[in-house]
């Protein structure tokens, strides 16, 4: 006697994700930070009209795993060359995919300047606190005391600063309309991270300004530690010092009308929210001047 | 689509323009539609006057927050595939290097001008043609090439910048407009064609895979016979360039003994010096290089071949095209250099006395 079973797809591959094997070391969580952005390109329709800008790290290769029109540019740039292609072509959905590295550091100017500009393109930065493709160097976002190629003796605020908060900073731009900061490593996270993904894209084709996501993630391989253990540390110890939340969700706001509305200046207006959670313990919050606040 | 139709604009009689402004006018003409820059002297009133035209074509002019954000805008909106151009001097152009080498890996079209001013460092505002090895020899990393074009007055300003976006289309390589101070400041009479429509974006062009499969823009090849495959078109593309596109003007080349090699601002006074020659009788002529990469060393070795006994290249430099001169001229004749530095501008007289100089004795 046949049995007929039905079948039911619980999931499958996103369309904007291309059928490749991905070169990202087990336990990264580029992977499932590739899934997430393709499903929300998928459930809004736009694959069709999305072009992705790669940058420079282990994230370099993102064309090759998205089935979508991309360009790769210089370490840093993709801010400055997805305001090319958004400017030259605004019908186009343009983002771009960056590390730490990329948009921390080199390419510091380029992203807080496209916000300031409030360009109307989605910044995805993956948040792992270390170079990864070149093998493992301190990044402006590595913990204090975190241990790397180049901080043999962990990083030492007193000498080389405290991590750059990306999302803060950006969020305090007034051409920024939505910017937050999730993480990955559970599953509630990640239905987080994908739901900010999703409103920043529709932040763009809303055409109302700037839109970035910061995710932070692991690099269990440049960490020595296991997947699971890296895991836990983003849990445990990255979100003490970036802290998880919404930093800004709403239009546009000039200087001028965030003073008149909030009587608090810029970024403490009513369309910016605090961040949530776990900010309180941050060392950066017990007045170390560094202009996060 | 951002590009807005925009009433004809027909041919028009001449006009009294400014260096600087007449290439942006010509730029417009021939269809470009996007300018991305960072100011700096002498060339700012070609964003200036970007600032002011794009928007009347539907265009947009944006301003940077530095030289390295522009040429990546540049290399963002070129891979959308319509016509961009970005403009600086010296110091900012040094800092466009690394975009260039990516556009070129990248194979995507772009104008880029320079209006040379005197270095090296800050140095000044004055006119310069110290950045020729910068344009000519490679500028940034890899192996490559870009057609460098050197007008000499406000006319061929307007001509070659129209002829630049035409030739970076063709080869999908940047084209560069080098000028200096003198000539982006200047003002002469100038025509410019009608304009030209943005044209459509090309089968390359990232305008989203709607019934097409992804398109790739990108400069990495990690294996070597990957890479090794993706120079050698390139080079293969860089000889075609030289063998079409070599351009030069010969002036009373013809039975001269001496013959001076000069372009740009440097040619105008060098062209003066040589009329000054002819009159007193001295068998003099000028050769101007319009590109300077492809460089006019086939006629440069025909006349070494010929009647001409001594070359002189003058330069507003401590003396760089003079290395390609000698390269024609392959040690068939003496090449000499005069130059001046730092801004300083030699007289058609003091080229003169050069001239006289080299000539001295057996030259008539």
């Amino acid at each position: 006697m046949s049995v007929t079973t039905k079948e039911k797809v619980l999931a499958r591959r996103p369309d904007s994700l291309a059928p490749a094997v991905t070169h990202y070391c087990p336990g990264c969580g580029h992977g499932v930070l590739h899934r997430l952005v393709a499903e929300v390109i998928d459930e809004l329709g736009i694959a069709e009209r999305t072009v992705g800008v790669a940058s420079v790290g282990c994230s370099v290769f993102a064309y090759d795993y998205f089935d979508l029109d991309f360009v790769q540019v210089p370490h840093g740039r993709a801010p400055a060359a997805a305001t090319g292609l958004k400017r030259a072509r605004p019908d186009l959905v343009v983002f771009t995919y960056q590390g730490d590295g990329d948009m921390a550091a080199i390419g510091t100017a380029e992203i807080i300047h496209a916000a300031v500009r409030g360009e109307r393109f989605t910044a995805v930065m993956y948040n792992n606190s270390i170079y990864g493709m070149t093998g493992g160097q301190m990044s402006p976002t590595t913990l204090p005391g975190m241990v790397t190629d180049t901080t043999p003796a962990g990083r030492d605020p007193a000498e080389i600063g405290y991590p750059f908060l990306v999302a803060e900073t950006l969020a305090a731009q007034p051409g920024a309309v939505y910017v937050a900061r999730t993480r990955l490593g559970d599953m509630a996270s990640i239905v987080k991270t994908r739901r900010a993904l999703l409103r920043a894209f529709k932040a763009q084709l809303d055409g109302e300004g700037f839109s970035m996501v910061e995710v932070l993630g692991s690099c269990p391989v440049n960490w020595g530690m296991s997947p699971s253990e890296a895991n836990a540390f983003v849990a445990r110890e990255m979100v003490r010092h970036f802290p998880l939340g919404v930093f800004r969700d709403g239009p546009a706001t000039p200087p001028a009308v965030a003073e008149a509305d909030g009587g608090g200046g810029r970024g403490t207006g009513g369309n910016v929210s605090a961040a949530r959670g776990t900010g309180a313990q941050r060392p950066a919050q017990e007045g170390t001047g560094r202009g996060d606040a | 689509m951002a590009i807005a139709a925009t009433q004809a604009e027909p041919a028009t009689e001449a006009l009294l323009y400014k260096g600087n402004e007449a290439l942006g006018e010509a730029a417009v003409r021939a269809g470009c539609r996007f300018f991305f820059g960072y100011p700096i002297t002498p060339q700012s009133e070609l964003p200036a006057y970007m600032a002011r035209r794009l928007p009347e074509v539907g265009g947009v002019y944006l301003q940077a927050e530095s030289e390295v954000a522009a040429i990546n805008m540049v290399l963002g909106a070129s891979a959308a595939g319509v016509r961009v151009m970005t403009s600086s001097s010296g110091p900012g152009f040094s800092l466009k290097q690394e975009g260039i080498s990516y556009l070129v890996g990248c194979e995507l079209p772009a104008v880029l001008v320079n209006i040379m001013r005197g270095g090296p460092g800050l140095g000044n505002i004055l006119p310069s043609q110290a950045d020729y090895f910068q344009a000519t020899k490679g500028g940034g990393h890899g192996d490559y090439r870009l057609i460098v074009l050197a007008p000499a007055g406000v006319q061929e300003l307007a001509d070659l910048t129209g002829l630049a976006f035409d030739l970076a289309d063709v080869y999908r390589n940047p084209v560069i407009v080098l000028g200096d101070g003198l000539l982006g400041q200047m003002m002469e009479p100038v025509r410019f064609p009608a304009l030209r429509p943005a044209p459509d974006p090309p089968d390359w062009a990232l305008t989203g895979a709607r019934g097409r499969p992804r398109r790739l823009i990108t400069s990495i090849h990690l294996a070597a016979e990957a890479l090794e495959a993706h120079n050698q078109r390139l080079q293969a593309k860089f000889a075609r360039m030289a063998e079409r596109e070599t351009r030069w003007e010969a002036v009373e080349t013809e039975g001269a003994r001496l013959v001076v090699v000069a372009y740009g601002t440097a040619s105008r006074i060098a062209r003066a010096a040589v009329e000054l020659a002819r009159e007193e009788g001295l068998p003099v002529g000028l050769l101007r290089p319009i590109t300077l990469w492809p460089f006019p060393a086939k006629p440069l070795a025909e006349l070494a071949g010929g009647d001409a006994a001594r070359f002189l290249a003058v330069e507003l430099s401590a003396g760089q095209m003079v290395e390609d001169v000698r390269l024609a001229v392959a040690g068939r004749a003496p090449v000499e250099f005069y130059g001046r530095m730092g801004g300083a501008v030699p007289t058609p007289r003091e080229i003169l006395e050069v001239i006289r100089r080299q000539l001295g004795g057996d030259g008539r």
